[in-house]
C-alpha cells in the first residue's frame, strides 16, 4: 500500500508523513517513508511517500494507491501513477480536478481547520481524512497529537483530526485495503539522520562542530536539540575548515568528536582529514553525500563520494569507511566508528546519503547495551615517563594520553613530520620509522572490518553486489528476482575499507552472474573491488538521476539481458 | 615556585636576532609568574617560523595546519575547560591564511590569550609580503612593492567585539611579558598583537624603525572604547604600545550550561544508561 502526500514546500508534507507513519507503526504496520524534496523553503514541488507493510518495506516503491494532493500540481504530477482503484484526497477549494470520476474524495482541508480553529491545522484534517479510507480509527493519532502539542493545543488538533475523518468517511469508508498488521512490540519510526545523531550521542560524542549543509544537517539538527540534557556541545563553524579543526582540538583533548558534511563540505575538510592522519587524533567525519560535482543537486541521492572518501587528503595514512546500510546497522556502525577512531587514533569516515538519511522505516528498538565505549588511553599504571605522544611500539600504535592527565607530563601533537615526542623533525630515518608507525594501522583496521553480508546460497544464478544505502533496494530485489525462479544471492558491504576480500573472492567463480549495483555513474565501488581483488564484475547496474534506487527497476535492469 | 627556565625546551630553528626569541622568554617568565603547571597549559599554533613555539615551551601543544591555530583551540576549551589555552601564531597565519577564524573567534569570545608575531612577512617561505606588511615593501613576489594597504587587526578586533586587545614590541620584553600575564588572566579572547622584527627578510621594519616610532600613550582608559580605537589606528610615525582595551564580557564557553563542572573529556559516560534516547520515537 502506498501514499503519496504531495504539495508545495511548506504545506507541511512532512508534519502529515510523520503523524501517520507513527499512527500506522503503533496500530502495528510496517511503515517506511521517504522524502523527495526541492532545494528550495517555499513553493516548488515536494512529496514524501508512505508504504504500509506487514513487514516494514524497504522501498517506497509501487503504485500509488492514496494520492493526498495538497495542490493541483501534486495531482497532475501524480494521478498517472495512481493503481487501479487508487483514490485522490484533494481540497476543492484549492482546485477541481479536471474529469470528476469516483476515486476523487473532495474534503474541505482549509476550512474545516478553520472552524475547528485554525486553518494551519489544514495537515491534521488531511491525515483524519486518509485514516477513514484505510478503515483506521483516530485513537492512536489523538494519543500522538496529545503526546505531541499537550493536553491544550491538541483539543483543537483532534477536532480538525474528526472533523476530516467524518467528512471522507461519508465519502468512502474503508474504500482502501490495507495489508494484514503483524504483532510485533513496539516499534521505533526513525529517520537516517536521527538514528546518526542518535548513535552519535549514545557513543559518547561530546562535541561536533559543523557548518550546515544538505543532507548532512539533519545530524546536526538532532545533537543540538540535546545540548540542554545531555553531556554536548555543538558548534556551527564559520566554515568546514574550521568545524574539522574544531573537532580534532576536542578530540586531543579528550571529548569524542565528530563532525558531518556532504561533498562540498568534505572537500573543505581534506586538509584537516590529513591532519587527523598526521597528528593521529580520532576524528569521525560523517559524509552524507548528495549528488555533484559542484553543488550537484542538493537535496537528492548518489553514492558519489566513495572515490573521495577513499583518497581525500593529501600524503599517506590510514582511514577506515564504514557506511549506512540501513538503520538499524547504522546505529551500531557508528559506534563501531567511534571506538575504531580511539583505539587506532586515526580518522574514520562514515559514509552515507540523502536517502538513508530522510528515509524512516519502522524498526525494532536498540539495545543500548551492546554499544561499546572504550577510551583506549594509557593508564597511570602504563605510564612510561617522560611521555612521548609518538612513541613508537610494535603495532604502530602509540600510548595515548591527554593534556593535563598526568601531572608534569605534557602531549605535543605536531602537522609535521616529528619524532616520537611530537618535535618537528627532517632527518630521512625519523621519516621512514614514522611512516611505517603510522601505516602498520591499515593493517589492523582491516582485521576489524566486518564480512559483507551475504543473503542467499552460496552460489547460484546471479550475485548481487552492493554497499551502503541501497541495500533495502537490493533486499527488495532479489526476492522479486527469486520468484521467477532464478537463484539470486545478495552480497552486501557496510564496512568499505580497508576492503575484506575473501568473501567475495570464494563467491565470485560460484555465480554465473556477477552484478554491481550503485548509485553513481562511473561504479566506484566495481572499480574498487577490481584494484583490490582483481575480480571484474560481468555488469554495472548504475543510476545517478539523483533519486535512489527501486526495487523493481533493479529487477528490469537484471532481466534485461537475461 | 616555578622559573622561567623551566619552560624552556629544545634549540630554536630561528635566525640569530630573529624578534621570536624576546617573545619566547616573555611567555616562559609570564607562565612561571602566573605559575601555571605545565600539564595544565596547551598552546596551539599554526604554520611558520612563530607557529614553533609549542616546541619550544614545555606545555601541551597542538602544532596544527596553516592559518588554523584557532579552531583547535576553540574545540580544547570546550573538551576541557581546566586548560589554559593559548594560541600563537604568524601574521600571514592568523590574519590571512587564517582570516575567517580570526574575525569569528572574536565574536564567539572564547577564553583564549592570541598572542600574534606580527613580523609584516612571510617568514618561513622567505619573504612574501603578508597581509600586514607596508604599501609599497618590495619582495621577490612584489616586485613593483606591495599594493595593498595593510589589514589592522587591532582596529579590526575592537570593531568586531574584541574585550582585549593590545599590542607590544619583542624589543619590550619586559612590558611584552606583563601584557601576556594580563591577557592569559583576561576572562574571554585577549589578543596581543606583537610587533616582531624578522631580521632575514624584513629590511623596512627593523628593531631600529620600530623604536624610533613605539611610544607608551599616557592616560590611556582602557574602558573607552573611542580612545582605544584612535590609538589601534595609529601608525606611521609613532606606534602606540600597550593595553587598548579591557572590558571583559560574557565568554563563549558560558553559554553552555553542560560545561560547567568537570570536564567534558573526563566526564564517566555509560551508553546504556542513555536508552531512553529513543522513546521519542516511539
Ligand atoms: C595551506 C598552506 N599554504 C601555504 C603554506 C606555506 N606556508 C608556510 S608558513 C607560511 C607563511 C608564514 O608567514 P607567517 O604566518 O607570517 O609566519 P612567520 O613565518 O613569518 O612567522 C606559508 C605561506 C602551508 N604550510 N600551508
Ligand atoms: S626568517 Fe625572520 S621570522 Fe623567521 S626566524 Fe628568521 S628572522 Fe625570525
Amino acid at each position: 500500500m502506498n501514499i503519496l502526500i504531495g504539495g508545495a514546500a511548506g504545506q507541511g508534507m512532512e508534519t502529515i508523513a510523520q503523524l501517520l507513519g507513527k499512527a500506522l507503526v503503533r496500530t502495528g504496520y510496517g511503515v517506511l517513508s521517504a522524502k523527495d524534496y526541492m532545494s528550495r523553503v517555499r513553493g516548488g514541488h515536494n512529496f514524501t511517500r508512505l508504504r504500509i507493510g506487514r513487514k516494514t518495506p524497504w522501498t517506497a516503491d509501487g503504485p500509488i494507491n492514496l494520492l493526498v494532493a495538497l495542490n493541483e500540481e501534486a495531482y497532475q504530477i501524480h494521478s498517472a501513477d495512481l493503481a487501479d482503484n487508487g483514490r485522490i484526497i484533494f481540497d476543492p477549494e484549492e482546485f477541481t480536478p479536471e474529469n470528476k470520476n469516483d476515486n476523487q474524495v473532495a474534503v474541505q482541508l482549509e476550512k474545516l481547520a478553520k472552524d475547528a480553529g485554525n486553518k494551519i491545522m489544514a495537515n491534521t484534517v488531511a491525515v483524519g481524512a486518509t485514516l477513514a479510507l484505510l478503515g483506521l480509527q483516530t485513537t492512536e493519532t489523538e494519543e500522538l497529537l496529545t503526546e505531541t502539542f499537550g493536553k491544550e493545543l491538541a483539543g483543537k488538533n483532534i477536532l480538525a483530526l474528526k472533523a476530516g475523518h467524518q467528512e471522507a468517511g461519508k465519502q468512502c469508508e474503508t474504500c482502501l485495503t490495507l495489508p494484514d498488521k503483524q504483532e510485533r512490540g513496539k516499534q521505533l519510526f526513525l529517520d537516517g539522520n536521527s538514528t546518526l545523531g542518535m548513535a552519535a550521542l549514545a557513543s559518547g560524542c561530546r562535541f561536533l562542530s559543523a557548518y550546515p549543509m544538505t543532507p548532512s544537517t539533519g545530524i546536526m539538527t538532532y545533537l543540538a536539540g540535546k545540548q540542554d540534557s545531555h553531556d554536548v556541545v555543538v558548534e556551527q563553524a564559520e566554515d568546514e575548515i574550521a568545524a574539522i579543526n574544531m573537532a580534532l582540538g576536542a578530540s586531543f583533548t579528550g571529548a569524542r568528536a565528530m563532525t558531518c558534511t556532504s561533498g562540498g563540505g568534505f572537500a573543505l575538510m581534506v586538509e584537516g582529514l590529513s591532519l587527523a592522519g598526521m597528528t593521529e587524533t580520532p576524528l569521525v567525519i560523517a559524509l552524507a553525500m548528495r549528488p555533484g560535482p559542484a553543488t550537484g543537486l542538493p537535496t537528492r541521492t548518489e553514492q558519489g563520494d566513495l572515490e573521495f572518501a577513499l583518497h581525500g587528503g593529501h600524503g599517506e595514512f590510514p582511514r577506515a569507511i564504514l557506511s549506512a546500510t540501513h538503520a538499524e546497522d547504522a546505529f551500531y556502525r557508528l559506534n563501531k566508528a567511534f571506538d575504531l577512531a580511539e583505539k587506532y587514533q586515526t580518522p574514520v569516515i562514515f559514509l552515507s546519503d540523502q536517502d538513508f538519511g530522510d528515509t524512516a522505516r519502522s524498526i525494532p528498538p536498540f539495545d543500548f547495551s551492546k554499544l561499546c565505549y572504550r577510551r583506549h588511553l594509557v593508564s597511570e599504571d602504563n605510564l612510561k615517563k617522560p611521555y612521548q605522544r609518538y612513541r613508537i611500539t610494535e603495532n604502530g600504535i602509540s600510548p595515548r594520553a591527554l593534556p593535563g592527565q598526568f601531572a608534569g607530563e605534557t602531549v605535543l601533537a605536531d602537522s609535521d613530520e616529528h619524532d616520537e615526542n611530537g618535535n618537528i623533525i627532517e632527518d630521512a630515518e625519523t621519516r621512514t620509522r614514522m611512516v611505517r608507525k603510522r601505516m602498520k594501522k591499515t593493517a589492523l583496521l582491516a582485521a576489524e572490518m566486518d564480512e559483507p553480508k551475504i543473503t542467499g546460497e552460496k552460489s547460484g544464478d546471479i550475485l548481487l553486489i552492493g554497499w551502503g544505502s541501497t541495500y533495502g533496494a537490493l533486499q527488495e530485489a532479489r526476492q522479486l528476482l527469486s520468484k521467477t525462479g532464478q537463484q539470486v544471492t545478495h552480497l552486501h558491504f557496510a564496512d568499505l575499507w580497508p576492503l575484506r576480500c575473501a568473501q567475495i573472492k570464494s563467491l565470485f567463480p560460484r555465480f554465473k552472474q556477477r552484478i554491481c549495483v550503485e548509485n553513481n555513474a562511473t561504479g566506484q565501488f566495481a572499480a574498487l573491488l577490481r584494484r583490490e581483488t582483481g575480480l571484474k564484475v560481468d555488469r554495472e547496474i548504475l543510476k545517478f538521476n539523483g533519486r535512489p534506487f527501486m526495487a523493481s527497476e533493479i529487477v528490469r535492469e537484471v532481466q534485461k539481458d537475461v | 615556585m616555578c622559573n622561567a627556565k623551566d619552560y624552556l625546551i629544545n634549540e630554536t630553528a630561528w635566525c640569530p636576532g630573529c624578534g621570536n626569541f624576546a617573545i619566547r622568554e616573555a611567555l616562559a617568565a609570564a607562565l612561571a609568574e602566573l605559575e601555571l603547571p605545565h600539564h595544565q597549559v596547551l598552546l596551539c599554533s599554526g604554520i611558520g617560523q612563530a607557529a614553533k613555539m609549542p616546541h619550544y615551551i614545555k606545555v601541551n601543544g597542538f602544532n596544527g595546519l596553516h592559518g588554523r591555530a584557532l579552531p583547535p583551540a576553540i574545540g580544547a576549551r570546550v573538551a576541557n575547560t581546566s586548560l589554559k589555552v593559548i594560541v600563537e601564531s604568524g601574521d600571514g597565519d592568523t590574519y590571512g591564511e587564517g582570516g575567517n577564524h580570526f574575525i569569528h573567534n572574536i565574536r564567539r569570545n572564547p577564553d583564549i590569550a592570541h598572542f600574534v608575531h606580527n613580523n609584516q612577512i612571510y617568514g618561513l617561505t622567505k619573504g612574501q609580503a603578508s597581509p600586514t606588511s607596508e604599501t609599497g615593501m618590495k619582495t621577490k613576489v612584489q616586485t613593483a612593492g606591495n599594493i595593498l594597504p595593510p589589514f589592522n587587526p587591532l582596529s579590526t578586533a575592537l570593531v568586531m567585539g574584541a574585550g582585549f586587545m593590545a599590542r607590544c614590541f619583542s624589543g619590550e620584553k619586559d612590558h611584552l611579558k606583563e601584557t601576556m600575564k594580563q591577557a592569559i588572566q583576561f576572562p574571554g579572547y585577549a589578543l596581543i598583537d606583537i610587533l616582531q622584527p624578522c631580521v632575514s627578510f624584513n629590511k623596512l621594519n627593523t628593531y631600529g624603525w620600530y623604536k624610533e616610532r613605539v611610544y607608551h600613550p599616557e592616560n590611556h582608559d582602557p574602558q573607552n572604547w573611542q580612545a582605544a580605537m584612535e590609538l589601534a589606528r595609529q601608525w606611521g610615525d609613532e606606534i602606540p604600545l600597550g593595553i587598548f582595551y579591557n572590558v571583559p564580557h560574557e565568554t563563549f564557553e558560558s553559554h553552555f550550561p553542560t560545561l560547567r563542572g568537570e570536564p567534558l573529556a573526563t566526564r564517566p559516560f555509560n551508553p546504556a544508561d542513555l536508552s531512553s534516547l529513543q522513546d521519542e520515537f516511539l
